[in-house]
């Protein structure tokens, strides 16, 4: 980790308007910095992971209110600076990746338009070398046909084949942060482990910083280096790499133990017995 | 209706296609009565095609499903083959009605099958899944993902079936939530005699519930074992070696090809 880290966020808190006329809060003041490492945020539906996620990129909601006592991308306040600037950052040197390519791919663009699209958003090149930037980045994520790929539309692919096109368009303008939001959860087993190693590699290839925003706990405590424990909008834990048997707040451990593990028969299993002091 | 002698269920040859695409080919196996089996696979093994066949939505090719301990035969896919075998679908948002009351739901199958004393079974349905009848007169909008998957069971268990079908019950859920359902299913399988044949992509939670499995690839049997032996680690199959080590999780030293 470098001296000045790449992202800061202190204090961030997300409210969305309730049906009673009062503001709920989605995230209640979360802080963490970014460095080139791989950061997992872990927590389960409604916990608030997803919109730290957005929040850093701008993604909220229109009816949401983002606020932060310090939300800052290598130097710039992302929460003040003029849209402008902020819409050029986003998806060139911040881009997400989304859960489901099913979903967040155009169904009526070809993976090559929609690449050569998101390249020519953020730089100024002939449309023959974004051609040829695309084809290089969909062999960058290991695709074996590009040429072919380049062509087809969503619909044409397989699940796996779709996330790692979804990765190439947002490498393509070689991004300092990745967000990967449940980048794997739509994908089976084997191909989850395929599209994380290609992550990783480019996570060391280019240095980037990565937060990848899961529910599987033991996913991202096996791929990251720091996880962010989430619940109720805030973090309960944060812990080492591979520190999962050393977790210490009661959700991240009754988290653990209700998972069903090959080879160790617990019945019945264990369930989370939610207390209300931690959503304090 | 006899609740507690328990049937099983012998599937020999079953073949499935869809316009030419083969997505189930020569499947055979055995579930003996009150055995709980699972079937596990990647997307597009065929595993659900298989569910979807023994209960008839899904049009066999060839091949028979054959109920175990029934003195007489049912065709899948005749109500009282209907009444013996029930199943509960992966997606709680999308496998219940959005405008029918949790009450209309579970008084459907009842009036499908002409059965009287909607009431008193309505109740103590909800009271079997752990709900209660204060959940009666709500829509599913109302409840939370692992509620709806409760009201599901409950609509599959109405009609006292002897076997459920269940496709990936708990893969739609949060960890807490599938431990509780996992729970549920485990305690009504005891309680009444049930046998259960429930596919998932997740191998820790078909040992955790199953005795049995059988590992699907692209349509075909790849082996079928014991829990115990998965358990332990007992594998020579090449493809259940690698679902095995995709699901311990992430390991950098040595990248998936």
């Amino acid at each position: 980790m470098t001296a000045s880290p790449l992202l800061v966020v202190e204090d961030l808190r997300v409210a969305f308007p309730s049906r009673d006329g009062g503001m709920v809060e989605a995230v209640r003041g979360v802080s963490f910095t970014l460095g080139r490492e791989r950061l997992g945020i872990v927590g389960e539906s409604g916990s608030g992971k997803s919109q730290t996620g957005r929040a850093i990129l701008g993604l909220t909601a229109p009816e949401g209110r983002v606020t932060a006592r310090r939300l800052e991308f290598s130097g710039v306040d992302l929460l003040h600076c003029p849209p402008k600037q902020r819409r050029a950052l986003r998806g060139g040197r911040i881009a997400m990746v989304l859960q489901d390519p099913k979903f967040s791919l155009n169904p009526v663009m070809t993976i090559g338009a929609q690449i050569v699209e998101t390249l020519q958003a953020h730089t100024r090149v002939s449309s023959r070398e974004a051609k040829q930037r695309a084809l290089a980045a969909l062999e960058s994520v290991r695709i074996d046909d590009p040429e072919r790929v380049f062509k087809l539309y969503p619909h044409e692919m397989s699940g796996g084949m779709g996330q790692r096109a979804m990765i190439a368009m947002m490498l393509i303008a070689e991004p300092d942060i990745l967000i990967a939001d449940e980048p794997t959860s739509a994908l089976d087993v084997t191909v989850q482990l395929q599209v994380l190693a290609i992550l990783d590699a480019l996570v060391a290839e280019r240095g980037m910083g990565l937060i990848l925003v899961s529910h599987d706990l033991r996913l991202v405590s096996s791929f990251c280096d720091r996880i962010l424990v989430m619940y109720a909008g805030q973090v309960v834990e944060e812990l080492a790499a591979g520190g999962l048997a050393q977790a210490k707040h009661p959700y991240t451990r009754g988290l653990m133990a209700c998972l069903p593990q090959l080879g160790a028969s617990t019945h019945p299993l264990a369930t989370l017995d939610r207390r209300p002091e931690w959503a304090l | 209706m006899s609740a507690n002698t328990s049937l099983g269920l012998e599937v020999s040859g079953l073949r499935v296609s869809f316009d030419g695409f083969v997505a189930v080919a020569d499947t055979s196996f055995r579930v003996a009565p009150g055995e709980s089996f699972g079937i596990v696979g990647e997307s597009g093994s065929g595993k659900s095609t298989v569910l979807r066949a023994i209960c008839g939505l899904a049009s066999k090719e060839s091949g028979t499903v054959q109920l175990i301990g029934d003195g007489e035969s049912h065709a899948p896919g005749s109500k009282a083959f209907r009444r013996r075998v029930q199943m509960v679908f992966q997606d709680p948002y999308g496998s219940l009605h959005p405008r029918q009351t949790v009450d209309r739901l579970l008084a459907e199958p009842l009036a499908i099958h002409g059965i009287s004393d909607a009431e008193n079974r309505i109740e103590r349905a909800l009271d079997e899944v752990g709900l209660g009848t204060g959940f009666r007169f709500r829509y599913p909008h109302q409840l939370s993902g692992g509620q709806r998957q409760r009201i599901a069971i409950a609509r599959a268990l109405i009609l006292e079936p002897q076997i459920l079908l269940l496709d990936e019950p708990t893969s739609a859920l949060d960890a807490s939530v599938q431990a509780e359902v996992l729970n549920l299913l485990e305690d009504l399988r005891r309680r009444r005699n049930l046998t259960f044949i429930m596919v998932s992509h997740d191998l820790a939670v078909i040992t955790h519930l199953c005795e049995r499995l059988m590992v699907m690839q692209r349509g075909r049997t790849v082996e079928v074992l014991a829990s115990a032996d998965l358990a332990a680690r007992r594998v020579a199959n090449p493809y259940t070696l690698s679902l095995m080590q995709a699901s311990a999780g992430f390991r950098r030293d040595k990248p998936a090809a």
